[in-house]
């Protein structure tokens, strides 16, 4: 156990430096940050200084190194349109978006799995094709577009929720959190169900397909053969041998709530990192976007190494030795 | 080979496929939308590509207002003067174009990868897997943006950046589901009789780690036109003049506070009827061809 | 269930509405674009100015039409063609309760040399090459050769407290310990991405906001802005999207405020070089030969596009056609210049005449996500060519993308708008169609490198010339000259928008600054 995750730790290091490479070399393709970040007055020679400043003026393996060397010493660069650090600037965000993520998915997954295990229980029952139909809706519209039907009929015509934004927040251990306060958590019920949608539709579906599988299988034939009561042969039996797709698709989903909520951010003005990726693509602002990037990285191998493990617990025929990777 | 009283396994799947009313009509809708689809250039009144037939001045029409030229838009017209029926014509023809040009590929790939990590383990899942990682974790608007600006604007360029962006969701997840396969009996026996590996893992592996995939995969269809739509709400889609379902819903964006209701429902619809119509096959088909299903 | 459900909603809204009614005292403002920071140094972006404008005050300050009126100077004036002297406001004091002087301006034109950002200051505090204070409340400033526009420059820089800001980071403003301004606001908080709170300084030196608290909420996207208008959320926004102007119009609950912008939207035609890469002929194949050279047929483009029917259709009557580089009233102005008027007859003959009887084909640029409409701008112009032979693509890019290519010219016909943030017409005429020239900073966006020596001259007249007519004059004969040989194609002026719940009265700018003390409960 203790080998696989220092193995997983060193993987995690190359793959790490592998991206900054290519979002370097990413950024440099998309265009130069001065010339989207600089005041329209400045002049030539005034670029060209304000280039020097940023240190652009050298070529990019150069500025590939600085930046590597001070990434070493736990410096990833300092924002170009902040002027702070943009570690500093991402974990400030951070709360929001983790906020809103976790509450997105556990929308999805306590409506999720309940509705998919009735519906693949049932599958020809009235209400089970409800939820399926339902469930279409949840990904065959674009986010933007139900995100903002949700502020017209919510905030603007019957006046419930207030439209965006985060509202008062509580700190809780330092951090600042919007669940504590009514006020907060009316601000953060719209944009979570606008990002929980797609989760849900998908897991109502995954685990649907998986339960109707399941139920028809000789252990599930054989527990109920034995009168063994129908709640606990779902919910032990059948929902152990269903879990393991859908732990994936949770860890996948997960992850991408968390690094992708842009969409969901900029409709309902919430502060997160989500937000804060676009304004910084919008300008080019480097640093930002490596610093982002490369925690995002992090956090993916981590979300990953732990749905590996939890493979394991699930299902002891997946051992870990096996699955060094 | 065909008995009496056994059918051909076609006709069972059809037989069994029309048990269920609502797929049928699922099927008939898709079929519908795909002759339209396939023949927008000659069912839509105008060609809303071509900026020579588009006049500023017919725009933001109200459904059944006439253009200048006498015209009727039906559905009312965008805000270039778009007639939205055409629009919404040309524009489901590269939305599923699009739609599953990407999500082929992308499962296509997903499943060779991901089938490959999970038999061979060791370093060339390592490799794998933390590319697989990184992919995930670089943001498809970096990704799309990258792809803008070196390769230009175009729908092969939307297609890459839905590849790009997709495939290593399926790879995980394939080799999420291979894991547990490739411990199971049939597979050791398999192994023990020497059979060829990409035999072992196309004929044996493959089917059995397919079902929920399959499930993922309609879905994705839905969720790579849906992206293509977000990217174009980001700036980042298809070419503004060759607008697809996707693109035609990101303009209307705009509209939707100021009663100029048309621009985004009805593209809205078109892709809702879309996508329900797909899954709704999608399911049914899923459910006959499983084998596991079948009492 | 439903029934359940329904109740506790309305439970719900209940308990939300009692949170949201303010008391009369606060202003909630509803922003459209992202402010990145608090130091009013560190990066020169209008979001950002407009926020330190309200905490902090300027040695001159703009009117709503960008004239200027006395700031924390009283007056100013020349002592000789080089050197300038700036009287003090007396008795003006720092929100920490400390005195304004001298000292404090000449650490306001040091800090912006010393900060290493992007987007800086720097352009204002360059050609001072001495400063002197003469008493406490007099500071001279001394520029190396003859420079009329220090008192334009000095109503951008913004006077920061030489105490609280001394060795402050921008971490330091954004947390407010060293934002201690003179404005008419004091900083009270600022959550990145979310809002900046301020509270009004009792103490203001000038007419004292009508708010004890304003909020500034940051909504960038533009139909969730209106609904957190229409919603009450928020009770004044700026910038209506023109998709929303006429049903906002109808609204009764809703004031408008609207002006025209300094903001001009034009085409640049590359129209230098021998050879244009987006230009081909009618099928396709590139075109040897650069028709843009030819005067005529840069003409024939203005002709061609029609700028009434752009403000009526794509704009929703929120623009104004353009015909020169400002709009009226701007230092500067030509009288003799009007909107091209829309003539697709006289275009296609003037193609004819220029040797291009069947037109040929062109690619425009523009940008997407950058001007009020941009990227139907572009299709716009590009459906009005089309119906003078001109075959038209159009390919739209988000401004980041497009910046950095337009700026490596690697563009045919480009999109640009051009807020004269300055007030006058020197800047328009050397940024965007004097020739390119580095050492002079010359043409810094002459994207279509046009070159006109005879305009050249005027302008370099012009920006050494001190006497207030006289310059006006001659930059009426530079900005003449270019329109005249379609150096430019402008195509409209923006117009300035706000809105607001009815009972509350603005005036609107023309710098689209959005200043919460300018918002008055409506007589």
């Amino acid at each position: 156990m203790l080998v696989f995750i220092i193995r997983r730790i060193l993987q995690s290091v190359i793959a790490l430096l592998v991206m900054s490479v290519l979002i370097f070399v990413g950024v440099f393709a998309i265009g130069n940050p001065i010339d989207i970040l600089i005041n329209p007055q400045a002049d030539q020679a005034e670029i060209a200084r304000a280039t020097a400043a940023l240190g652009l003026d050298k070529p990019m393996w150069v500025q590939y190194w600085d930046f590597l060397r001070h990434a070493l010493a736990g410096d990833l660069g300092r924002s170009f349109s902040h002027n702070i650090p943009a570690v500093q600037l991402i974990f400030e965000r951070m709360p929001a978006t983790l906020e809103l993520a976790l509450c997105a998915m556990l929308f999805a997954i306590l409506l999720g799995i309940p509705l998919g295990l009735v519906a693949g229980m049932k599958p020809d029952a009235w209400f089970s094709k409800t939820i399926m139909a339902g469930s279409i809706l949840g990904f065959s519209l674009p986010t933007f577009w139900v995100g903002l039907m949700l502020i017209m009929l919510f905030s603007v015509s019957l006046g419930w929720l207030p439209s965006t934004g985060r509202g008062n927040t509580t700190l809780l251990f330092g951090v600042p959190v919007s669940f504590l306060s009514w006020d907060g958590v009316t601000h953060l019920m719209m944009p979570a169900l606008n990002l929980a949608l797609f989760k849900l539709s998908l897991l109502i579906r995954l685990t649907r397909a998986g339960t109707r599988e399941a139920m028809l299988q000789d252990y599930v034939k054989f527990a109920r053969a034995k009168g063994l009561p129908m709640r606990r042969i779902v919910g032990v039996h059948v929902l152990k041998n269903i879990l393991i797709p859908i732990v994936t698709v949770i860890g996948l989903e997960f992850g991408s709530v968390i690094a992708f909520a842009i969409v969901t951010e900029t409709i309902f003005a919430w502060p997160g990192m989500g937000k804060l990726l676009i304004d910084s693509i919008n300008v080019l602002d480097r640093p930002v976007i490596v610093a982002y990037v490369l925690i995002i990285v992090g956090m993916f191998v981590f979300i990953n190494l732990l749905v590996d493990i939890l493979y394991s617990l699930l299902d002891p025929r997946v051992r870990l030795a096996e699955a060094r990777a | 080979m065909n008995g009496p009283g056994v059918e051909s396994p076609f006709k069972r799947v059809a037989a069994d496929f029309a048990e269920s009313r609502l797929a049928l009509a699922g099927l008939a809708t898709l079929i519908l939308i795909l002759i339209v689809a396939i023949g927008a250039p000659l069912v839509s009144p105008q060609n809303p590509y071509n900026l020579a037939q588009l006049d500023i001045m017919d725009s933001k029409m109200a459904p059944g207002g006439q253009s200048l030229d006498g015209m009727t838009f039906w559905l009312g017209s965008d805000d270039q003067g778009r007639d939205m029926l055409s629009a919404i014509f040309y524009g489901l023809r590269i939305s599923l174009g699009v739609g599953t040009l990407a999500t082929v590929c992308a499962l296509a790939i997903g499943l060779v990868v991901g089938l490959v990590a999970a038999w061979f383990g060791g370093w060339v899942e390592a490799v794998i897997m933390r590319l697989v990682d990184l992919q995930l974790s670089f943001p498809s608007i970096l990704i799309a943006l990258v792809l803008l600006a070196s390769l230009g604007q175009g729908v092969d360029k939307i297609v890459i950046a839905l590849i790009t962006v997709q495939w290593a969701y399926y790879a995980r997840t394939v080799r999420g589901a291979a894991l547990v396969e490739r411990n199971k009996e049939y597979i050791e026996a398999a192994t023990c009789l020497a059979l060829p590996t990409h035999r072992i893992l196309f004929r044996h592996l493959l089917p059995n780690v397919l079902p929920p995939l399959i499930v993922i995969a309609t879905v994705q269809v839905a969720h790579a036109i849906a992206l293509e739509a977000t990217l174009s709400f980001l700036g980042l889609g298809m070419p503004i003049t060759s607008p697809s379902l996707g693109l035609l819903i990101a303009n209307g964006f705009t509209h939707l506070m100021s009663g100029k209701y048309w621009i985004s429902l009805y593209p809205g619809l078109a892709l809702l009827i879309t996508i329900v119509s797909i899954n709704l096959v999608g399911d049914q088909l899923r459910d006959v061809l499983n084998p596991r299903l079948q009492k | 269930m439903i029934a359940r459900l329904l109740s506790a909603f309305a439970l719900l809204a209940i308990c939300f509405s009692s949170i949201t009614i303010a008391s009369a005292a606060e202003l909630v403002v509803g922003l459209g674009a992202d402010v990145t920071s608090i130091d009013p140094h560190s990066n020169n972006a209008a979001p950002n100015n407009s926020i330190a404008e309200q905490i902090f005050n300027k040695l001159i300050e703009n009117d709503a039409r960008q004239n200027q009126k006395p700031g924390l100077a009283e007056s100013w004036r020349t002592v000789d063609d080089l050197t300038w002297e700036f009287k003090l406001r007396r008795g003006v004091k720092f929100h920490d309760g400390s005195d304004f002087t001298a000292a404090d301006v000449a650490f306001s034109i040091e800090r912006p040399t010393i900060l290493s950002s992007p987007g800086g200051f720097t352009i204002f505090t360059r050609s001072i090459v001495e400063k002197t204070i003469v008493d406490p409340y007099t500071i001279r400033l001394k520029t190396a050769t003859p420079y009329p526009n220090l008192p334009t420059d000095m109503s951008g820089l913004i006077i920061v407290s030489s105490k609280a800001a001394k060795g402050a980071t921008s971490a330091d403003f954004d947390s407010g310990k060293a934002t201690i301004g003179t404005g008419p606001w004091k900083f009270v908080r600022y959550v990145k991405g979310d809002r900046i709170e301020l509270a009004r300084n009792d103490n203001y030196w000038g007419t004292k906001p009508a708010w004890d608290k304003v909020t500034f909420r940051l909504i960038t996207s533009d139909p969730s802005r209106i609904a957190a208008l229409l919603s009450g959320d928020v009770q004044m926004i700026e910038v209506i999207p023109p998709a929303d102007y006429a049903k906002l119009k109808n609204n009764k609950d809703i004031a408008i405020f609207t002006t025209v912008s300094n903001r001009m939207i034009h085409l640049h035609l590359d129209s230098s070089r021998d050879k244009s890469p987006f230009i081909t002929d009618r099928a396709g194949k590139p075109l040897e030969k650069n028709p843009f050279k030819d005067a005529r047929v840069r003409k024939a483009f203005s002709k061609a596009i029609n700028r009434n029917a752009i403000v009526e259709r794509v704009m929703e009557g929120l623009a104004i056609p353009a015909g020169q580089l400002m709009p009226a009233g701007f230092f500067g102005e030509s009288p003799n210049l009007k909107p091209e008027s829309f003539d697709a007859e006289g275009a296609k003959k003037l193609l004819a005449e220029a040797g291009y009887p069947d037109g040929f084909g062109i690619t425009l640029h523009g940008p997407n996500n950058r001007y009020v409409n941009d990227d139907q701008i572009v299709q716009a112009v590009a459906q009005m060519l089309s119906r003078i032979g001109i075959a038209t693509k159009v390919e739209t890019l988000p401004m980041s993308v497009y910046v950095s290519r337009a700026n490596k010219l690697e563009f045919s016909a480009a999109l640009l708008g051009w807020g004269v943030s300055t007030g006058e017409a020197t800047y328009p005429l050397r940024s965007l169609v004097a020739t390119y020239n580095r050492d002079k900073g010359f043409g810094t966006w002459n994207w279509g490198r046009y070159s006109n020596p005879q305009m050249d001259a005027l302008l370099e007249q012009g920006l050494a010339t001190v006497d207030n007519p006289r310059r006006e004059k001659l930059l009426q004969q530079a900005t003449d000259l270019v329109i005249n040989d379609y150096g430019i194609i402008p195509l409209h002026y923006q117009v300035n928008t706000w809105a607001a719940r009815k009972g509350l009265a603005y005036t609107p700018r023309t710098d689209e600054r959005t200043y919460a003390h300018e918002v008055r409960q409506a007589p």
